[in-house]
């Protein structure tokens, strides 16, 4: 399907086009000229885009088409964001320059996302390694409450320091997690599925198979309870609910997880102020405007000063809100380029968020499926906190806005993510031949066999 | 397991729908009021980033934008500082706008609706578009009369060109220097804040649009319209009494220092005579005689009771509605609840002098853009002929006699017609009363209605009547103004 990777080529161009156009009104707005490096950026950038293009069309020809053009624009919408905050900055106090840092980690991430599809040429390859997985992402998971090595920033305990390299390790162990989980739940879904106990209207399966759900759910109170990162929590467990609700197709699971959610939020409250003034902050923020609630109130600020058409690149103020580039990255894009602006932007991701379902729909496996609903579910459950934390819709709680936020760890992720996401699309797409004849573990799955390994 | 996904999709979905409201939420429906929230600096930052339009006075600016390396790109400044700050108010990082930085903010910033099309040229040829600049209907050589003539006595002037309504003149004492409350350092501005506001003689008070008073004997003209309007002629002889006891009291009204008025008849004397030498007997008679209602309408259609139509704030005028005969006989000589600001005394002598048309009080005559094209010009403004021709003519002669027969020697100029009246308001038991002048004259094209308080008679103390202390101050504006800029 030639026309796929065309669509996806024109799309590409056309994020290439807004990206470096937004790159050269920043310098214009700024500097009433057009930024010197303007060709050299665009020629990097256009290069990675259409470098990360061929290599789909080398390897992986049949894969979604819209996931690497929407990633592309966002990333470099980030970019612009992440530069015309420089300018505030780097102004105001001669501070230290982001966007350099954050172009070569979207470097990094092409590159990651290219060898991702290089290396893994089928997905059911994640299958086999699902317990270095485990140990992988529950390792990462725990990193930075080790103490040396882990760093508590505004409160909470989400940041790894390793020599020069500085990052939020959550983000990978989040991928990694998914893959176990994904190649987990499609083995077992049946001996899940079964139900031996009645607990008032909700029937729950043996005991020893309830275990995961508990300890799910213990990883998921201790990143509460020791790294104090309720975001990464809530999404950890919002993406294993689901799995365990798609995979099993029992609803009680959805009621128990919730439940436990709630308790564990409960005792949250309970347990730790910083929560509480969360919650406090999120209720009255307005009240607040003098300590917790300045940077929400700041960031509604720039919301309501954008209005529907925005400020215009590098016209508004949205360096007046603390941490503008990563957790307030989408009211600074509010402020600038307005109601329309980051409607745009979430109906992009809408789009991706869509693109990733199909691609869960028409995998041929149930590995495949789950692994890819993970995937969609961790990244929709992402933007969903975080926008939804600086809207006020819901508390606030930091983690990044996926491709735009200034981060490294998190690009590179979110790369990995798409990448494996298109790998999957690709290999589902000539449909029936191919998965039926495939002797993968997947297959093994679906043909009902329970093996259980221990 | 595709339809489990499907309808995980479908919870996706909602979420999703959440997330775009919200952004709607706050950029749409509550934008407005976070927009202007004093706490949102945007707005500030925004505001001070453009260069604001200037406030001229014959050319010369009198508030202007000057360029600062600091954040907030321009600074306000106000070149003359003192003397025109009870027009273009103050523009105040802490304490916001007032007077004509407030009422004419859209257009200093260049954001109001006229100025749309010049922002639209701007906006496509990308350049900064610098605010409209307001041209003041003020005179400066009549305004530094008018300051120098007030001095340091407590007081106000106004002086208004009778024919346009355009405000020539216009003082206050004490004054406020609006550089102080201006500046981009808050700390200072909020001492200079405390300062000004703690001062017992509220130097942040415009007296002359904003300060009310007893108007004493200058609201005679008042009186005398309503009498002339409904029948009395100025040739009628009217009682006169030494001294005069309305009905329902038993408390006299007299005549200044307990003398009878001057008249060419012993025991009678006519309206033009009345006024002339003031008789308060007469007026406080004649008021009684009126009726509250003709006294109260009379008022109302020289403006009392109602906004004055000026471009800044000012204080509404008062004149009870419901009044008994004691009370009509007193606020028929301007005492008791009558209060009424300076700019209204020069507003009433203004009518008299404009053959009985009001003229709304202007002190901004247009908006002119940076490229000098006029965005928008505030015509003179006829509030209707509001007393008869004939009267108002009649009125002005009486007037005429005051200045050279009566009162109001002090207000006379060689070689013009001035007409006036004076006024010595009671105000306060066992302080002096304030001395009051209301007057006009012209000369050729231009004309000229001045209002004069000098608070508890200035210098000259309780002996002083309005003629001596205040005529000389609204002569001086008078002679300022006809003598600058032929």
């Amino acid at each position: 399907m030639e026309s796929r990777r065309n669509v996806e080529l024109t799309l590409l161009l056309l994020a290439l086009v807004l990206s470096v156009g937004g790159y050269i009104v920043v310098g214009l707005v700024a500097d009433n000229k057009v930024p010197a490096g303007s060709l050299g950026y665009g020629a990097t950038l256009a290069v990675l885009f259409i470098g990360a293009h061929l290599v789909l069309r080398w390897k992986a020809p049949q894969a979604d088409p819209l996931l690497l053009p929407g990633a592309a624009l966002l990333n470099g919408l980030g970019l612009v964001m992440v530069r015309r905050l420089d300018y505030a900055a780097v102004l105001r106090k001669g501070g230290h320059p982001q966007a350099p840092s954050q172009a070569l980690w979207t470097v990094l991430g092409l590159a990651v996302f290219a060898a991702v599809i290089v290396l893994v040429r089928d997905h059911r390859v994640l299958d086999r390694y699902r317990y270095t997985w485990l140990l992988l992402g529950l390792f990462l998971l725990v990193l930075p409450a080790v103490p040396g090595v882990g760093q508590e920033i505004n409160g909470a305990r989400l940041w790894v320091r390793i020599g020069p390299f500085n990052g939020q390790p959550a983000e990978l162990a989040k991928i990694a997690l998914v893959v176990f989980l994904a190649a987990y739940l499609a083995e077992r879904k049946e001996l899940l599925a079964t139900a031996t106990y009645r607990v008032g209207p909700l029937l729950l399966p043996e005991v020893k198979y309830f275990m995961p759900m508990l300890m799910a759910w213990g990883v998921s109170l201790f990143v509460l309870f020791f790294e104090k990162d309720l975001g990464s929590s809530l999404l950890f467990f919002g993406v294993f609910v689901a799995l365990l609700y798609v995979a099993t197709g029992r609803f009680s699971y959805v009621a128990t997880g919730l439940g436990l959610f709630m308790g564990g939020a409960l005792i949250a409250y309970q347990l730790f102020a910083h929560v509480r003034v969360r919650v406090a902050t999120w209720l009255h923020v307005w009240d607040y405007y003098d300590g917790r609630g300045y940077q929400l109130a700041q960031g509604l600020f720039a919301l309501a000063t954008g209005g529907i058409l925005g400020e215009g690149w590098n016209q508004g103020q949205p360096n007046l809100i603390p941490f503008a580039s990563t957790d307030f990255v989408f009211d600074a894009f509010g402020e600038e380029l307005g109601l329309l602006g980051v409607t745009a932007m979430l109906l992009v991701y809408l789009l991706m968020v869509f693109r990733g379902f199909r691609v869960a729909l028409a995998a041929s496996d149930d590995f495949g499926k789950l692994l890819g609903l993970g995937l969609v579910i961790s990244f929709a459950l992402q933007v969903f906190v975080i926008v939804g934390g600086v809207t006020r819709l819901i508390p606030l709680t930091g983690i990044t806005l996926p491709f735009v936020s200034y981060g490294g760890s998190s690009l590179v992720a979110n790369y990995a993510l798409i990448a494996i996401l298109c790998r999957i699309s690709s290999e589902s797409t000539p449909a029936p031949a191919r998965s039926r004849a495939g002797p993968g573990p997947g297959g093994a799955a679906e043909s009902g066999e329970l093996t259980v390994v221990r | 397991m595709n339809r489990q996904i499907r309808r995980v999709a479908a919870v996706v979905l909602c979420a999703f729908i959440a997330l775009l409201a919200a952004p709607f939420y706050w950029q749409v429906v509550v934008a407005g009021r976070l927009t202007n929230d004093p706490r949102n600096a945007r707005t500030l930052i925004k505001e001070y980033s453009i260069q604001r339009g200037k406030m001229v006075v014959s050319g010369e600016p009198v508030a202007e934008s000057v360029p600062t390396p600091d954040k907030l790109k321009y600074k306000r400044v106000y070149p003359q500082g003192p003397r025109y700050g009870m027009v273009t108010g103050f523009y105040s990082l802490v304490f916001g706008r007032t007077l004509a930085e407030e009422r004419f903010n859209s257009y200093l910033l260049g954001q109001a609706p006229e100025q749309f099309a010049q922002n639209l040229s701007d906006l496509l040829t990308a350049n900064d578009t610098p605010g409209g600049t307001l041209t003041l209907t003020l005179d400066p050589a009549a305004q530094e009369a008018a300051e120098q003539a007030i001095g340091k006595n407590k007081g106000a002037v106004a002086a208004i060109d009778f024919r346009t309504g355009n405000v020539v003149a216009i003082t206050t004492f004490p004054r406020y220097d609006p550089n102080d409350l201006s500046g981009h350092d808050p700390a200072q501005i909020r001492t200079a804040w405390k300062r000004l506001n703690e001062d017992a003689d509220a130097p942040l008070l415009n007296r002359a649009a904003g300060g009310l008073y007893p108007p004493g004997s200058t609201f005679k003209v008042v009186t005398a319209a309503a009498a002339l309007e409904n029948g009395v002629t100025t040739s009628q002889q009217l009682p006169k009494r030494l001294t005069y006891v309305p009905p329902q009291t038993r408390r006299p009204i007299n005549n200044f220092g307990g003398q009878p008025c001057r008249s060419a008849k012993p025991d009678k004397i006519t309206l033009p005579e009345a006024l002339t030498v003031s008789c308060n007997t007469a007026f406080a008679e004649l008021g009684v005689k009126l009726g509250a209602d003709k006294l109260v309408a009379e008022a109302e259609k020289f403006g009392l009771n109602a906004s004055l139509e000026y471009q800044l704030p000012a204080a509404v005028s008062l004149i009870p509605r419901e009044m008994d005969p004691p009370a009509t006989a007193q606020s028929a000589i301007g005492q008791r609840d009558v209060r009424v600001s300076p700019l209204q005394m020069a507003s009433i002598a203004a009518t008299i002098a404009n053959g009985g048309k009001r003229m709304a009080p202007h002190v901004v005559s247009q908006v002119v853009a940076n490229d000098g094209k006029v965005v928008k010009t505030f015509r003179p403004d006829s509030l209707g002929q509001v007393i008869p021709g004939d009267v108002a003519a009649e009125l002005q002669q009486m007037m005429v006699s005051v200045v050279e027969q009566g009162t109001a020697p002090d207000a006379r100029i060689e070689g013009l017609r001035v007409g006036g009246k004076t006024g010595t308001a009671q105000n306060a038991p066992g302080r002096a009363p304030h001395a009051w002048f209301i007057g006009f004259t012209s000369q050729g094209e231009k004309s000229i209605a001045v209002a004069v308080i000098i608070e508890n008679g200035g210098d000259a103390g309780s002996e002083a009547t309005g003629g001596r202390v205040a005529a000389p101050v609204a002569r001086k504006v008078m002679q300022a103004y006809l003598g600058s800029g032929q």
